[in-house]
């Protein structure tokens, strides 16, 4: 792309007020993770007047952090995998056919995304106690009732986009592929996918952030053994006080390893997958 | 079409699959070798903290009678939505703790277990509880389904040094609180800190108000009585402490809640706040010494009723269909005798709930004896009718938003004030069906 | 997405032996392939999401309040009287609802509009290749990757009157006159909740586009720029139609998610409080229903919301759908 200077400009102008709207938050959840309680509690300052790192450390026992910690890995990527496995199915035949219920099947899904949330809650608990009650599969109160839930809530918004995204990908590469002999299914995996790998990244990270924040269910769905970190980064505001520092701590430490695996995945926002394929 | 009739006779009878679970079946069982489930709310200064108290009194209990109590403690902010979903769903704990004030609502859901003759001996009795604690149980003529665990009431906190420098006495009416509000407020420092953002503290305190008016919410029917003239009365001279008296801070329309309060407190911004005696730990916390600060019960007006606080603490509820009552029971009767009582009373800074049982929640013996006296004698129920919580609801936003008017700029006045409750009163009417 | 393909009549083989392609009439092979891909979606969609929402909307024609709740069967059948007190603009509930539902619909406006095109702007400017460009990618992600709640506290916190960093920054560091505005109370609870919500919500606009702008291939621009045109002109002319399969689905899912918001007034604004200015539906909702277990009531409204929804989204399909025939 051709790099004139109003794009030199626009860029910079672009990066450098996004960069302040994003930081400026995140600058005051550093410095108050090292302040200690009575200086959060004060007045703010833009820098800590006594850097502590002891909320770094009281913060896991405050909270049982790591076990909630280790809850939504499990809880987010297993959710994220099954999603992803369903969705690429349904996105692929929502895409490539025309099927009849076509239209209610994606009018169906994209209504569910109009509905408050909260409303889901109490019949959804129901359903999954009497499922319990019927065929003594226990859903409430361990990890898979909350790994359904969520693979299926990030289930329309993921079909929808990756059916836009495998709609960008000609079909002419189907066909090729078709004509060395592959099936649909081996057309998807050795075409489509692979194409549209950029999308598949976006959904993942949509799914994996959308089960990784989710509070209203998690409160409901889970116990103590199984509670994951949204739920629990609440509970440092207690009946006495509200640690503010160990809630900023907290959300950093567990943040890292989420903003590693983003940087890792920069390589595959790599531009013209598709270019020069249809030859 | 054939197919959409299938599809709609599915969709059906998956919908009444959802609705089929609902009602529930009880049933009793021996308790000794049995587990019951508990609830516990979040009283002590964080969720780890609260079990490492309770642990060590449900292991005695196991040690006593046999029966294993399996815990989990429950933060505030879920409390209410897992009792929700219990009751809905049939599939609950079989003991668990509610704020005091939810406990006529919760007893209309009738998933709980009225303490009849039969029950109520089995956990010792009611002559052993406070009156007044006893009667937030549930609604008066019927059989309580909850009995006071830990006991809490509002006192007046007072800054020894900051009343002494101003040469002013600990208040006895509310005239003088004004008065010595107004003294001490000079410069950064304030006379007052308040929850002013805080619908729950602020409906509160539109009770005690009120109630020092001789007003009521609910009539005898259980219709209410929201714009009647003391409640008006009582609300104003409420908000007057920022609005006229100018002796609380405007930001404290933000405080959402008491803990910011106490912080100001604490650290010396403010000569005074009305706190449930819970707030001595963070007092302490964060610098303040025991001997620095004084409590008294927040007065009345001149000649006015002498309600100081509101009942407040958390009780103990048996769900309906748990099926281990008799060890349910036990483990009740376990939490309310005097040892349990005293033990648990330190760490969670709470009054006892049992008649001739002393304080234990603080060393300074006046400070105790203030409070106990607050407790027994100076408290007053919120309404125990199961509107409750639509009152808490109603009343405390209405004053949220007038705190808020006052805090940006506006004036508020009497008839502002009684509109507003005619509004919530309205909001309760029709929510009850009127 | 325009019209789907009629197929009907029994699945019978022609004894052709060449065997060119099948007529219209009878079912192509492998008509049940598109059923079986979609077969779990289906099943899940309507186990977690179709059967809670039929029942939510059973439930809004009942009185389904603290009475019934441990017993829906018994819980009275009243009609349409939730639907009514809720549209009952000069009734209390029927008039919050309705103030609540103009301030969600300009947040929505708002935040949809400035989140788009923050995204867009960072995804253009992003995509030529230049140092540190992974380095702005990760950071602009950063706050789509922290935890909901710590978010949204930190905004909290800055906004806070006397000791946020926020005024502090405006009348300590800049010294501007006048008093510390409230941004938690009042009217200015609108712009707290408007500028927490982009906070959160362009870094995902930003990575939707940043994905649909890869299949983009390069030299579709160099073309573009060889006959002259400028950046603005190739970004009207090339970007933003090959975008519009991602677009579509985008801004119909951002406006849909913003307007049913509720993690950002309910962090923001606490359990306790609950300015006007900031009260968006889905919140209204719970706080005037859940926590006063009046569940019929809520109900109703989250179902007049849908139907809102419904009509906003059908509109917009249409308009998108014939674009893209006349395209």
């Amino acid at each position: 792309m051709r790099e004139t200077t109003s794009s030199h400009v626009f860029r910079w102008v672009t990066v450098a007020v996004l960069t302040v709207f994003t930081v400026v938050p995140l600058w005051v959840m550093v410095t108050s993770s090292m302040k200690p309680l009575s200086e959060v509690q004060a007045s703010f300052t833009w820098w800590p007047q006594n850097i502590t790192f002891q909320p770094f450390i009281d913060m896991w026992s405050t909270v049982p952090l790591a076990s909630y910690f280790v809850n939504s890995l499990i809880v987010s990527s297993a959710a994220t995998l099954i999603s992803l496995v369903i969705a690429v199915f349904a996105a692929y035949a929502v895409s490539r056919y025309r099927f009849k219920g076509r239209n209610v099947f994606t009018t169906t899904v994209l209504s569910t995304q109009m509905f408050p949330g909260v409303l889901f809650l109490l019949p959804l608990f129901l359903i999954f106690v009497n499922i319990n009650q019927a065929t003594g599969i226990q859903l409430v109160g361990t990890r898979w009732g909350l790994i359904i839930t969520y693979f299926t809530f990030v289930l329309p918004f993921s079909i929808w986009m990756l059916a836009g995204y495998f709609d960008g990908i000609p079909r002419d590469l189907d066909e090729a592929a078709k004509v060395d002999g592959s099936g649909p299914m081996g057309a998807l995996w050795h075409v489509v996918l692979p194409a549209a790998r950029p999308g598949l990244i976006a959904v993942a990270i949509y799914s994996f952030m959308t089960s990784w924040g989710e509070v209203l269910f998690a409160s409901v769905m889970t116990t103590d053994e199984n509670r994951t970190l949204a739920v629990g980064l609440q509970l440092y505001s207690t009946q006495t006080n509200v640690y503010w520092n160990q809630i900023m701590a907290a959300s950093l430490v567990v943040s890292i390893p989420i903003v590693v695996a983003f940087l890792l995945l920069q390589r595959n926002f790599v531009a013209g997958l598709t270019a020069g394929a249809v030859k | 079409m054939r197919k959409r009739a299938i599809a709609v006779a599915a969709i059906a009878a998956a919908v009444s699959l959802v609705v089929a679970g609902c009602s529930s079946s009880g049933s009793g069982g021996s308790s000794s070798g049995a587990t019951i489930t508990y609830w516990a709310s979040n009283q002590g200064t964080s969720l780890a903290n609260d079990k490492e108290v309770l642990t060590p009194v449900l292991n005695d209990f196991t040690k006593q009678t046999g029966i294993k109590v399996k815990l989990e403690v429950i933060g505030w902010n879920d409390l209410q939505t897992r009792i929700q979903t219990a009751v809905t769903s049939g599939q609950g704990p079989d003991v668990l703790n509610i704020g005091n004030t939810w406990a006529a609502s919760l007893q209309a859901t009738g998933a709980f277990l009225p303490f009849d003759d039969a029950n109520m001996k089995a956990i010792g009795g009611s002559d052993k509880f406070v009156k007044t604690a006893l009667e937030t149980g549930g609604v008066k003529g019927k059989p309580v389904t909850s009995v006071p665990l830990y006991g809490l009431a509002y006192g007046l906190y007072y800054n020894k040094k900051m009343y002494a420098d101003a040469g002013v006495q600990p208040p006895t009416t509310w005239e003088e609180l004004v008065a010595a509000a107004k003294k001490l407020t000079t410069g950064s420092q304030y006379g007052f800190s308040l929850a002013a953002g805080s619908y729950t503290e602020n409906v509160h305190f539109a009770f005690i108000n009120s109630a020092q008016n001789g007003g009521e919410w609910f009539d005898s029917k259980g219709n209410p009585t929201f714009d009647t003239q003391p409640n008006i009365d009582g609300i104003k001279r409420y908000l007057d402490l920022m609005q006229t008296d100018k002796v609380v801070n405007t930001s404290n329309a933000q405080y959402d809640n008491g803990v910011q309060a106490v912080n100001d407190f604490a650290t010396g911004k403010v000569a005074m706040i009305l706190s449930q005696n819970n707030a001595d730990s963070s007092i302490v916390a964060n610098g303040m010494k025991n001997d620095q600060y004084g409590v008294v019960p927040f007065p009345a007006p001149d000649g006015g009723e002498k309600v100081a606080s509101h009942v407040a603490g958390i009780n103990l509820s048996v769900f309906k269909n748990t099926k281990q009552k008799d060890a349910a029971l036990k483990f009740v009767k376990y939490m309310t005798s005097e040892d349990t009582q005293t033990t648990l009373g330190k760490p969670y800074s709470t009054l006892p709930v049992l008649n001739d049982a002393k304080p234990n929640f603080t060393d300074n013996a006046e400070e105790a004896a203030t409070f106990q006296k607050i407790y027994n004698d100076m408290s007053k129920p919120l309404p125990l009718v199961p509107a409750e919580d639509q009152f808490e609801n109603t009343v405390g936003k209405a004053m949220n938003d007038m705190f808020a008017k006052i805090a940006t700029g506006s004036t508020v006045s009497d008839a502002d004030i009684k509109t507003a409750l005619k509004n919530a009163q309205d909001q309760v009417k029709q929510s009850l069906g009127g | 997405m325009s019209t789907t393909t009629d197929v009907r009549g029994p699945a019978q083989t022609v004894p052709v032996p060449a065997a060119p392609p099948a007529p219209k009439r009878r079912r192509p092979k492998g008509w049940w392939l598109p059923f079986v891909l979609l077969a779990p979606a289906i099943i899940f969609e309507l186990l977690i999401h179709v059967v809670p929402m039929l029942t939510g909307i059973w439930i809004s024609f009942l009185q389904l309040t603290k009475f019934y709740i441990a017993n829906w069967g018994e819980a009275p059948f009243v009609g349409l009287k939730n639907y009514a007190v809720a549209l009952d603009f000069s009734g209390s509930t029927g008039a919050a609802l309705l103030s609540s539902f103009f301030v969600t619909v300009g947040f929505t406006i708002l935040v949809v509009g400035l989140s788009w095109v923050f995204g867009m702007a960072a995804a253009v400017a992003l995509q030529g290749r230049f140092r540190g460009r992974a380095f702005f990618r990760t950071l602009f992600l950063v706050p789509y990757a922290l935890p909901l709640y710590a978010g949204i506290i930190t905004w909290k916190f800055m906004f806070q009157k006397d000791t946020g960093a926020i005024n502090n920054f405006f009348f300590d560091t800049l010294g501007f006159s006048g008093d510390k505005p409230f941004w938690l109370i009042g009217n200015n609870a609108f712009w707290a909740i408007v500028i927490v919500a982009i906070w959160r919500l362009w870094p995902f606009a930003f990575l939707m586009l940043m994905a649909g702008l890869q299949s983009i291939p390069a030299e579709v621009y160099e073309a573009s720029a060889v006959d002259g045109a400028k950046p603005f002109r190739q970004w009207h002319a090339i970007t933003l139609p090959m975008l519009r399969p991602v677009n579509s689905v985008l801004l119909l899912v951002m406006f849909l998610w913003t307007f049913n918001d509720f993690n950002t007034p309910y962090v923001l604004f606490g359990s306790t409080a609950q300015p006007a200015s900031g009260d968006l539906i889905s919140f209204h909702i719970y706080n005037a229903s859940f926590l006063t277990w009046n569940f019929g009531s809520g109900a109703a409204m989250s179902v007049l919301l849908l139907i809102f929804l419904l009509i906003v989204t059908g509109i917009y399909l249409l308009a998108v759908n014939r674009r893209n025939r006349n395209a």
